[in-house]
This record gives C-alpha cells, structure tokens and sequence, in this order.
C-alpha cells in the first residue's frame, strides 16, 4: 500500500552518490516519491539475504528514514539448497514519517530462487513488484519446490509487476576480470541485487562500499568483486528499460526529536543497555551465558567490550552459566544470565536460590516459539508465566518487557535498577523479533541515564542486649525491604547465607513455623512494593470504551493497528506494560475503565489469564502463535470485532 | 607466599583456631566423621594467615554442604550440585578472595558432575573439598555414585548395579591441575594436604575420605585399622620410592610400586621376594607434567576391599590458571581500546543527526 505523493521529481535530487559509480548517467528516468515502502529479500539460507538486509536497512537509516525490520530465517544453518524450509528472508518497511512494524504485506519481493518465490509469493499484495532471479528457475529447481510449470511463464504471476533479471549471469559478467572462480564470483549476486534496489530507492551507497572493503579486508580480491557487483547492480537499473521508474522515500526527519541517531536491533541495544547500567551502578558486569538461540548475540556483543570491565563467561551449561552469575552477584558484581526459554527451565533452581538469598540477578529471556525446542529462530511471547510462576515454593520475581528493539536498552538499565535497589533476581522479558529486528534509536546524552549507584553494607547493624556488635544479613531496609548487601572482603561483615530458610534478621538457619510464614510473606510483600509508574493510557479523544492491552514487542502491531481503527473513525484507547510483576499500581482502575478490555498477545492469553485473576475484569484475549508478529491490519480488524458487544 | 594466595589480603594479627569458629551449632550426628574434617579446616586456615573476609566457602546441598555454617568467614551454601559453579562465577571476578568449596560424592559427582569436571578443566582458583563417604546420608542411606557394586541400600534392597566412580581418576581424566586423597581421622595427613591444595595456583581436588557412622560406617576402616592400614594405604610422597607394608630391612616398606616392563601399567610387588630389584620402585613424581603415571598410580586400590589406596598429593602441576587470564584480558583490552567510553559506544556505528 505504497503510496504516491507526487511524480516525478528533478533528477537533480538524487542522492549524490549515484555519481560515484563511475559510468555516464543515462538520461534521467521517472522518479516517483512514496511515503512508505516494505522490501522482503529472499533467498537460501547460503544466499547471504541477512546480509544484504542488514546493508539496505544501514543505508536506509543513514539517509534518515525511519524503519523497521523482519530478519526471518531457518534454524538450519544451511538447509539443502533450493529447498522450501531453506528459504530465508529480510523484510524492512521504511518511510518518510513514523512508523511501527517491519510492514504487512511487502510491496516488493526479491526471490533469490523458485523456492523463495514460492515461500513468500502468498505474502505480495496484487501489484507488488517481484524481482526475480532468472538464472536460477531452472527445471530441476523448479521441481525441487513442486513447481510442474515455470511460473515465470505460465502466467501465474499475472497481476503482479514482475522483473526477470539474470542475477547470476550478470554477476559473472560484471566479474569476468577479477579472476576469481566461478563459485566465488557467484556469491556476490547478493550484492548486485543490492546495487539494483539502492537504485530503484535513491539510497546512498557510499556506506556499503566501505564496509565491504573492510568486511574482506583480509581478502581483497573478495571485498573488489563486491564492489563491483554492487556497482554492476546500480548500473543496471539504471540503463536497463526493465526498470522504467525509481523511488524517493525522503527522510522522516519530522518524526523524530532532535538529536543523533543509530539503527540498533534489540540484542545490542540490550547489551549497550547491561554495560551502561554496570557504568551507572559503578558495578562491575559479570555474564554467565551458555549459547542459545536467540540469545547468544548479547553474549558475542558482551564479549568484545572486555576494555569495560566486563567479563564474560561461557559456561558448561544453563544452569553453571546462571550459578557463575550469583556467585559473581555474592561478589558485588552486576551479574546477569542470559537465555532463550528451554534455559530458563533449566535455571529455575539457582533463580529460587537468588529468591532466597535475595542477590540482584538479571535473568534475561530472549522468548521463542516453545514449548521444549520449539521454534529457535521464530518469536513469541509464551514465558510470561514461566517468569511469573516457573519456581518451588512462592518465589516471586520481578519481570520488565521492552516495547520495542531500541526499548531493549533502556528495559535493561530498568530492570537493573530494580534488581539492585531490591536486591532481588529479576525477568527481563525480550523476544525473538526484538532481538533481530531492528529500527533508528535517539543515542541518549549520559546525563539523560538513571543513577543506579548502591550502598555495600560497610558496618554491623545490630547491637544486642549487652552491647556486642553484630552483622545480620537478613536486617531489612524498612522502605525497600531489600536486605543488605554485604560482599566478601567487607570487615566483621562475615555471614552465611543459603537457600534453606533462615530466621529473619540473622539469617540463621530456622525451621520455625511462624518464622517460615513471615518470611514467605516478606519476600512477597517486598516484590510487590517494588516502585513502577503509572501506566499511561493513549486515548486521544476521551470517547473509546474499549481498552488494548500489550506487553512486550506486540506494541509495535498493536499501536499500528490503533492508528488504523483511529483514521477510520472507530474509538479505541490503548495502553502497553513494561512491568509484568509488580504491575503498575494505577492498572486496575485503569482496566476498571472501560466497558471492553482485549488483550493481544503471541501465546494462548498469559497476559490475560494474570489480569483476569488479578482484577476480576473480563479481558478477552487476541492471540497468534504463527512464530511472527502481528500484522497491524489484522489485528486492527480483530480489535473492531472483539470491541462490539456479543 | 605462593601465587595462589598472593592477591588476598594477610590478617593483621594472629589468628586462632577460635576465630574459625562461628558462633552456630554443628548439626551433624555425632561420631561423624565431619567433624574431624571442621576441626581440621578450623586448625589449619589460621597457617595461612589469611585475613577472615576474604575467605569464602560455598557448598552444595547433602551432610558435608552444612560445612560453610560452621566457619566464621563469608559462606554459601547454595544448592545440589552447583557449588563449583557458582564458586567460579565468584572466584572469576574477585581475585582477592580465597574460595573453598565443600562438597560431598553425591553433590559432586552425581547431581553436580558436569560443574566439578569443567571447573577442573578450566583450572579456576578453588580449593574443592570432596567428602566421600560413599553412600548418601541426609536422604537417609541410598547408594551414591562411590558406592561399590552390589551395596545393599534402601534404593538397592538386591544390590546396586551401578559401577562406581573413582574420584581421583575422574579428576585426572578431566585435565585437574591438583589432585589428592586423604582419609577425615588422620588430621596430620589431612592438614597436610590443604597445605599443598591451598598453595596451588588453579583448582585443587582434595578427596577425603569420611566416614559415615549412620549409613555406611566402617567404610575405610580397612585403611584406618592399625593391623589392616599398614598393607592397604600407600603414602605418596613428592620425590620418593612409593613403598608401603611392613618394614623391609632398611626401613622403608617391604612392597613397592614398580612399572611393569610389558604392559607399562603399575603393580605392586613384595620387595623381599627373590630377584626383585629395589631400584626399580616408582619415585613419585607429583609434578610430572603427563598425567598418565597418577591416573594408574589412581586405579592401583581395589574399589571393593580399597586395598592399595594412595593417599597424598597424586598430581600439582601449574598450567594456565582461568580467573588470571580473565584479568589479563581484561587488562589487555584496555591496553588495545583503551578503557570503556560508554557515550562513545552508544554513538558507534552509522549515526544521522535530526536538527530541533
């Protein structure tokens, strides 16, 4: 749904950089201006689409675009080549104003192949511009995905603007100088497609030329015929008369505050978020991580910035990775653990453990398609009530969810925040589409960052009846309830602390009845004590009586699709949580509100099975287990049908 | 001073015994041989000279994990299994702290098995305390990893099938630096291995053999018994002939360990027999750089009659210590990116600038 704004523009207008490459320009051709566009490349898993994903979107946010992005990609690191469940795709939806979700339906599809055809050919809009790669619909590639005709010819894509364009052998003619072998010469036919899509959307291409030559710089010849054929690709559009028109999407500068932007996923946001917490609590960072899909990007990310003091740890298993972390914790680190669900099953044991010892502890879930091994590459939010319930004993945690991939910084340095104040381990709840997804993030100044410093105990804190000074490290902070923190090396501080109930105050070990009661109770009450906001709720014209509720990355979709119902005219208020436990403290009246609340959520209703129990409101739940995110027209329209009245 | 305790902090007066203790009471069944193991640990750590603070001991779950309770320094005790993990998470980022970890057969080497092998493996700054007693006590008497096959338990009622561990050769099979057994009532023995196991740069596996009065008592008596101990238990001793038994002529004990010349394995042989040279007795060579020698001296004890069981340091040899080299790292790190600039991170990469 692409639309036009005006056509066509000055040739004057494009991006400078289209003079770089070297060749006399053609005439000009048409240039039309769009608002917004949604790109999907698709190729094999060996086709390197993430890679080519990763640069358009790099040169879309330089140029100042705002966007975001839809890496999806198999499990199999290579599957058989050519086959359906090896296909793997990027999809970026851009624009010239705000927007929220990496888009529907794309108006563009690059089908590296017949089975990336085939994959995502049920996605396109009638329409939709497909770039195809000729060179590879080839007989024995068309049967391999069930195609009995070329569809390329048998009609089937009628409807649609199809651009047949012989990848592969314009690659190798574009190479035929460099001397590299036919098979490496090949695999830069991401790049001409690159090229031809930087053309068709004005993008600067200064940026990809560079990192490049710096991605091959141990192989020069390598990183030349990248160039080359990335060059080889612009040029192409733009003397080729299959491609009549190209786009201008400008800037979407009025969407954004003033300040300096980057494009950041939401696994490195998160792991920017743990380092600048470490910096702002003034503790040391300590990860214990075992790989895990789609996690293990925060540990790689961690890893490289040792020169911060953090220190990363690989560990034997989940459960020796969460153990390092507490151990590390009971050191004074800020220690955190990172995973994906089937880990967190494995450390609910040391989370209970952390619950008793009372030690700040992140726990940082990157959620995906379960139960057991699920779906490791896919999305979704089915951990919720793992987070809330998944222990022995009543052992509450806290639990924040970011909104979005850029919102995973600043709902690390929360969570942190929470987990030192209140000495307590603590759920961050991010997912698999956070983690790979992408969008521009305003580089907060340092003053802006939260002040986490916190106070070691350095004294004793109880004196008895005759006088003798003590340490108890169960005394509480009458405010928070958070026990002292109390690190080895600290003087006359010497304690025992363990995970077999202890009396409170000395923290000694106590099987008393009415000792054991309070102390349940105690951690309970000092959870839910825990100091969250309000929630804010988006109801622009006062006049909606039907309340969304998310979590986590639905806010996306779901704002998307209010905005949708909102030009039509409906009246719909929204509101999103970042706290999952405690929930913030104006949330029943707010839900008490309205006359409808519905609740959209990737799992079967965690949200609203919590909200439901916890306020006695009729939350009707909206859910999609596909693996992917919500797409805004859908929800919009099953927000209009939950909202009217059975 | 050795490298392994240069970084923690000396006590500023002489310590005692006393100030070991904490002020909790000790909850074991009495006759345990836990106790014996406390007294010694207590008795022993004011040698080091340590100051109280900066020692730690973290424990799993079973009897021997209640061990940190009764110490008057920073303890943990944490749950089954877990302890060598958790103490590497601890040792990793507080150079400055002695870390002991106390753990029993069952914690160690059945629940926690895959924590104990790769903290040996990576060669961690922790002295682990293994208690066997072979048989699980605080569940009340079921057959544990250690446990001979065909032992009668509650679990077992016609005999365990299970072939047991032994600790020592496991260790050595997971790349230890520093391994060596001991036996809770010899105190003298005992204290002398924590003397090496604390001075050893890296991870130190001390095996005690502990005896459990309730539900396996007797079970290293054969070693303990003056008439039996003499032909069953071989002294290691770094430097020297590995003779045990009864007296020879010159002094030293009438059997030895000698290499057998077609196989390479050890036996033992009886050194007044006829023809037998005694030159040819193994020297111990506990900083032998392969491992091979300690893990067939390891495999020399009977596992049903512990007959020939050595005791004393089987293997101290220095190699790369991890919580050293995560610092140099660290260190190193700084040296190439210079020291972490949060604000220069967060603006890394590609960035744009929106005008107000």
């Amino acid at each position: 749904m692409t639309s036009q704004v005006s056509s066509p523009t000055a040739p004057g207008n494009q991006p400078a950089s289209a003079g770089v490459l070297g060749e006399q320009r053609q005439p000009a051709k048409e240039t039309k201006r769009l608002d917004r566009v949604i790109i999907r490349f698709a190729g094999d898993s060996g086709d390197g689409m993430q890679l080519t994903g990763d640069r358009f979107t790099s040169e879309t946010a330089s140029f100042g675009n705002d966007l975001s992005t839809l890496p999806n990609f198999p499990a199999e690191i290579r599957a058989p080549a050519g086959t359906l469940p090896g296909v793997s795709s990027f999809q970026l939806h851009f624009a010239d104003h705000d927007i929220l979700t990496p888009g529907d339906a794309p108006n563009v599809l690059v089908a590296m192949n017949p089975a990336a055809l085939k994959a995502n050919l049920a996605d396109l809009p009638r329409g939709a511009e497909i770039i195809v790669n000729t060179d590879e619909f080839t007989r024995r590639a068309l049967q391999k995905v069930g195609y009995a005709a070329n569809p390329l010819e048998d009609g089937s894509l009628e409807g649609y603007s199809v651009h047949p364009v012989p990848l592969t052998t314009l690659t190798l003619e574009a190479l035929k100088d460099s001397g590299l072998a036919r098979k490496d010469a090949e695999r830069a036919k991401n790049m001409f497609a690159l090229g031809l899509l930087s053309w068709m959307y004005h993008r600067p291409t200064e940026a990809t030329e560079t990192f490049l030559r710096k991605k091959f710089a141990k192989k020069p010849d390598i990183a030349e015929a990248n160039v080359v054929a990335y060059r080889a690709g612009w040029n192409f559009g733009e003397t080729t008369e299959d491609f009549a028109v190209s786009y201008e999407v400008q800037p979407a500068a009025s969407a954004f505050p003033a300040g300096t932007y980057r494009n950041i996923s939401g696994n490195l946001a998160l792991a920017y978020g743990l380092i600048a917490a470490s910096s702002q609590s003034e503790l040391p960072l300590f990860l214990g991580s075992y790989p895990i899909t789609p996690a293990s990007d925060i540990l790689h990310e961690l890893s490289r910035h040792k020169n911060f003091g953090v220190r990363t740890f690989q560990a034997e298993d989940e459960i020796a990775a969460i153990g390092a972390a507490l151990g590390a914790a009971f050191g004074g680190s800020l220690a955190v653990t990172t995973t994906s669900g089937p880990g967190v099953a494995l450390k609910s044991e040391t989370i209970g453990l952390a619950v008793s010892l009372e030690l700040p502890l992140l726990v940082v879930d990157i959620q995906r398609g379960g139960p057991s091994t699920g779906l490791p590459t896919k999305t979704e939010q089915a951990d919720l009530l793992q987070a809330m319930y998944g222990r022995n004993g009543e052992a509450p945690v806290p639990v924040v969810a970011p909104a979005t991939p850029a919102d995973c910084f600043a709902a690390a340095m929360e969570a942190a925040r929470i987990a030192v104040t209140y000495r307590t381990p603590v759920f961050l709840l991010s997912d698999g589409y956070l983690a790979n997804g992408s969008e521009p993030w305003r580089i907060p100044e340092l003053e802006e960052l939260p002040d986490l410093r916190v106070q070691f105990a350095t004294a004793p804190n109880h004196t008895a009846a005759d006088g003798t000074e003590s340490f108890w490290p169960y005394l509480r902070d009458p405010e928070t309830l958070a026990r002292p923190w109390a690190v080895p090396g600290t003087p006359g501080l010497e304690h025992r602390i363990g995970g077999i109930e202890k009396q409170d105050g000395t923290g000694n070990i106590s099987y008393d009845p009415a000792n054991h009661d309070f102390m349940v109770r105690t951690r309970q009450a000092k959870i839910d004590g825990i100091a969250v906001p309000d929630v804010v709720v988006d109801n622009p014209d006062g006049q909606a009586d039907t309340l969304v509720i998310g979590w986590g990355s639905t806010y996306g979709p779901i704002t998307a699709a209010v905005r949708r119902i909102r030009r039509e005219g409906g009246h719909i208020a929204q509101t999103h949580l970042r706290h999952l436990n405690p929930f913030p403290p104006n949330l029943g009246e707010v839900l008490a509100g309205y006359r409808r609340v519905i609740v959209p959520e990737m799992n079967l209703g965690q949200l609203a099975h919590l909200l439901r129990a916890k306020y006695l409101v009729d939350a009707r739940s909206y859910t999609q287990v596909t693996g992917l995110p919500f797409k805004a027209e859908q929800l919009a329209q099953a927000i209009v049908k939950e909202s009217v009245d059975v | 001073m050795s490298e392994a305790l240069a970084l923690v902090p000396k006590a500023e007066a002489q310590q005692s015994m006393k100030d070991f203790k904490s002020d909790q009471e000790v909850r074991w069944c009495p006759g345990c041989g836990d106790y014996a193991i406390l007294a010694a640990v207590q008795s022993f750590m004011p040698e080091l000279g340590l100051a109280r603070e900066n020692v730690v001991f973290v424990s799993g779950i079973g009897c021997s994990s209640r061990f940190p309770y009764y110490m008057n320094t920073y303890g943990m005790h944490s749950i089954h299994g877990r302890a060598p993990a958790i103490a590497t998470g601890l040792a990793a980022s507080r150079r400055d702290l002695s870390v002991w970890v106390v753990t029993g057969d069952g914690d160690a080497l059945s629940i926690g098995g895959n924590h104990l092998i790769h903290a040996l493996r990576r060669n961690v700054n922790l002295k682990i305390l293994l208690f066997n007693n072979r048989i699980y006590g605080l569940t009340k008497g079921q057959y544990s990893p250690t446990s001979e096959i065909g032992k009668i338990t509650k679990s077992t009622p016609m005999g365990s099938l299970d072939a047991p561990f032994n600790p020592v050769s496991l260790a050595l099979g997971a790349e230890a630096s520093f391994v060596a057994r001991t036996i809770d009532s010899d105190r003298k023995h005992l204290q002398g291995v924590l003397r090496a196991a604390a001075a050893h740069p890296g991870t130190a596996l001390v095996e005690i053999y502990q005896n459990c009065n309730i539900f396996n008592d007797g079970a290293f008596d054969t070693l303990k018994e003056k008439g039996t101990a003499q032909e069953a238990l071989i002294h290691l001793e770094h430097g020297q002939p590995i003779r045990f038994g009864a007296p020879a002529e010159d002094g030293l004990g009438s059997k030895g360990v000698v290499r057998d010349q077609a196989t390479g394995d050890l036996r033992v042989v009886d050194l007044t027999a006829d023809g037998v040279d005694v030159t040819q007795v193994l020297v111990h060579d506990a900083h032998a750089a392969s491992p091979t020698t300690a893990f067939a001296l390891s495999r020399l004890a009977d596992a049903d009659t512990l007959h020939h069981t050595p005791i004393g340091v089987l293997r101290d040899v220095d190699r790369p210590v991890y919580d050293t080299d995560m610092a140099e790292q660290l260190e190193q790190a700084v040296v190439q990116n210079g020291k972490g600039d949060l604000a220069k991170l967060l603006a890394g990469g590609d960035t744009w600038t929106v005008a107000g």
